[in-house]
């Protein structure tokens, strides 16, 4: 049995009176690219706040690391955030400091090295997102796809043993998608590193994912898991191969 | 900065052969939270050491990331110093990789270097240049002010009514309560500070003047200015500088809408409006402020206290703060929406437009009152 890190159970979401999810139940395994997909509007997001605890669930828990994350003191939450790198949908770099002050901000609270290896820390970092040379930038003076590197090697400051991705390859052209796509390939195998990646991206599905998971806005609950590559043409959802395929909401209706 | 405690025990082991060949063998975690505690120690004992070769062994570590690869460059930069090579045995290849990550740090500290050199040149150039962009921004937009104005005029349907009327609301009627207690309190302290001095010579009916005729020509206006630039212009300049930043200026740009008719003028406009009743409204508390202290702590009839106000103000005096006002009302409404149009970055440019927009205006108010205040002297 493989080794369970982080696992959501009956979990319950809502906006004001509006349930988002319901009833979900989920685990990511040691090691693996777990992908949460859905349609705009499904939750995928909503249910990425919940895993990390930046949104608390109307009921379920949410267990990393065997404790759960809804339930338990402040003190060993933000121990547990520790081991857990976060790249936002917009990067979420802080503005007012440069790349090279982002990247450092984790590493000098956290690991009590002095100035001169921090630096060196943050052109490894640099090097590995493939961004080297640009420490002093502002987030201001970076493009979209140079900002999600920025954010990617924040979020990897620390070696997190668990990586949240929200929409990585959103807004970026298919060259510079593909390339982060390969990134996330790397870094889950040069250092281990689990990944979740919240996308609707069908490349970054078939390139990285070797698990998925999808949400449907209907059911607000889970309505497929497995190998995307299978459940495409194998799914028994018809909603299920159609997003994978691309079709059309009705099938074959309109053009007969 | 904390040192964590635990791992001051060796997670290393130093073994020196007889001709000086020093083998260092990692075990356990090389991680984030060991590095700083094996750069310390290691690098320390190191010091008193001459190797004539040096090998890291790291067969047992259980765990390498690139803190553990910092190390290993810490100490390949410690042994450089005396002349020696670090060379690795990694049979486990825990460490794979290390070369690949290496090499690539020796390409991004070439840049480093030479960027480190190019900075200070650069910095010196940009501000130098920034110097003469700003004024460029300044002068153009003055021009785009002064052509909107007159477009408005030919064309009075083009103005955004709407706006002009939430923008007087929000800098008008929205500051008079705040207007209306500063004045108050500041005319009650104003007559009873010189109430102390005239009573000595019986000259109590003259805090009517003294209060009417300071706070009409001259505090009433710089008051209310001061106000209204800390509520309304830092307003302007925040409002106008986020959507400078989230591209929403480019997109009503592109939609055929002139910015500065679109976002400057209402502002502007509503300011000149709002801001000489502003200032009557103040003028009118502090005389009551004034009114307060004459009849009850100085035993003045209110009759008395009133004619005596009236006969000092003349138009000439409401007409000069009235015109004051004018001014510092367009002022506060260019710089505001000037520092917002500026705004350049992210979220802390926002603020930074914000505190600039204030700050300025202040600073030009006090100027062109004193400027004021000069060309007054000459005239009369």
């Amino acid at each position: 049995m493989e080794e369970k890190l982080l696992s959501v159970r009956n979990l319950v979401a809502r906006y004001g009176d509006e349930v988002i999810l319901d009833n979900i139940s989920l685990d990511v395994f040691k090691g693996e690219i777990l992908v949460i997909l859905g349609g705009s509007g499904c939750g995928k997001s909503t249910l990425l706040r919940h895993m990390v605890g930046l949104s608390a669930p109307s009921s379920g828990s949410v267990y990393i690391d065997g404790a759960d994350i809804t339930i338990c003191d402040t003190k060993t939450l933000h121990n547990i955030l520790k081991g857990i790198g976060i790249l936002f949908q917009n990067s979420a770099l802080l503005s007012s400091m440069t790349v090279g002050e982002n990247i450092a901000l984790p590493i000098t609270e956290y690991s009590g090295l002095d100035k001169c290896s921090v630096d060196i820390l943050i052109n490894l970092k640099l090097c590995s997102v493939e961004l080297e040379g640009y420490e002093d930038y502002l987030p201001s003076q970076l493009s979209g796809g140079m900002k999600k590197r920025a954010g990617l090697a924040r979020a990897l400051a620390l070696n997190p043993k668990l990586l949240f991705l929200d929409e990585p390859t959103a807004g970026l052209d298919p060259i510079i998608s593909s390339e982060i796509d390969d990134l996330i390939l790397q870094i889950n195998e040069k250092f281990g590193t689990t990944i979740v990646i919240v996308t609707h991206d069908l490349d970054t599905i078939f390139t990285v994912a070797k698990r998925i998971i999808m949400l449907d806005k209907k059911t607000k609950s889970i309505i497929a898991e497995g190998n995307p590559k299978y459940l495409k043409d194998y799914s028994p959802d018809p909603l299920v191969r159609q997003f994978f395929n691309r079709n059309l909401k009705t099938e074959t209706a309109w053009l007969q | 900065m904390k040192k964590p405690e635990q791992f001051k025990s060796k997670s290393y082991d130093i073994s020196e052969d007889k001709q000086g060949n020093i083998t260092v063998r990692f075990h356990g975690k090389m991680d984030v939270q060991s590095s700083a505690a094996i750069i310390d120690q290691l690098l320390s004992e190191i010091d008193s050491l001459s190797p004539l070769s040096f090998t890291a062994d790291l067969d047992d570590i259980s765990h390498f990331d690139d803190f553990g690869l910092l190390v290993l460059i810490e100490l390949k930069k410690a042994l450089k110093k005396k002349k020696c090579v670090l060379s690795l045995t990694d049979n486990s290849s825990k460490a794979k990789n290390i070369h690949i990550l290496e090499s690539d740090f020796e390409r991004s500290a070439s840049i480093v270097k030479r960027k480190r050199l190019q900075r200070l040149i650069e910095q010196v150039g940009e501000s130098a240049l920034e110097v003469v962009y700003n004024f460029r921004v300044f002068a153009s937009f003055l021009g785009s002010v002064i052509l909107s104005f007159c477009h408005i005029f030919r064309h009075p349907m083009s103005l955004r009514i709407n706006d002009t009327i939430l923008c007087m609301e929000k800098t008008g009627v929205n500051a008079l309560p705040i207007i209306a207690l500063i004045s108050f309190l500041l005319g009650l302290v104003i007559a009873f500070m010189s109430s102390l001095q005239l009573e000595q010579f019986g000259a109590n009916l003259y805090i009517a003047s003294l209060v009417s005729i300071a706070m009409v020509s001259e505090l009433g206006p710089i008051m209310t200015a001061i106000v209204v630039a800390g509520r309304s212009g830092s307003a302007f300049a925040a409002e106008i500088g986020s959507m400078k930043i989230s591209e929403e200026i480019d997109a009503l740009f592109v939609m055929g809408f002139d910015p500065t008719i679109f976002l400057a003028v209402p502002r502007i406009l509503a300011s000149i409006i709002v801001v000489p009743l502003l200032t009557l409204f103040s003028d009118i508390f502090a005389i009551a402020g004034g009114l307060v202290v004459g009849v009850f702590i100085l035993d003045l009839t209110t009759s008395s206290y009133l004619t005596q106000t009236i006969k000092v103000l003349n138009l000439f005096e409401v007409c000069w703060g009235i015109s004051k006002s004018i001014v510092f009302a367009i002022i506060i409404s260019w710089v505001g929406c000037l520092k917002g149009f500026q705004t350049k970055g992210g979220a802390d440019a926002v603020g930074n437009a914000a505190t600039s927009a204030v700050v300025s205006s202040i600073f030009l108010i006090i100027l062109f009152d004193s400027m004021f205040a000069v060309g007054r002297s000459y005239w009369r």
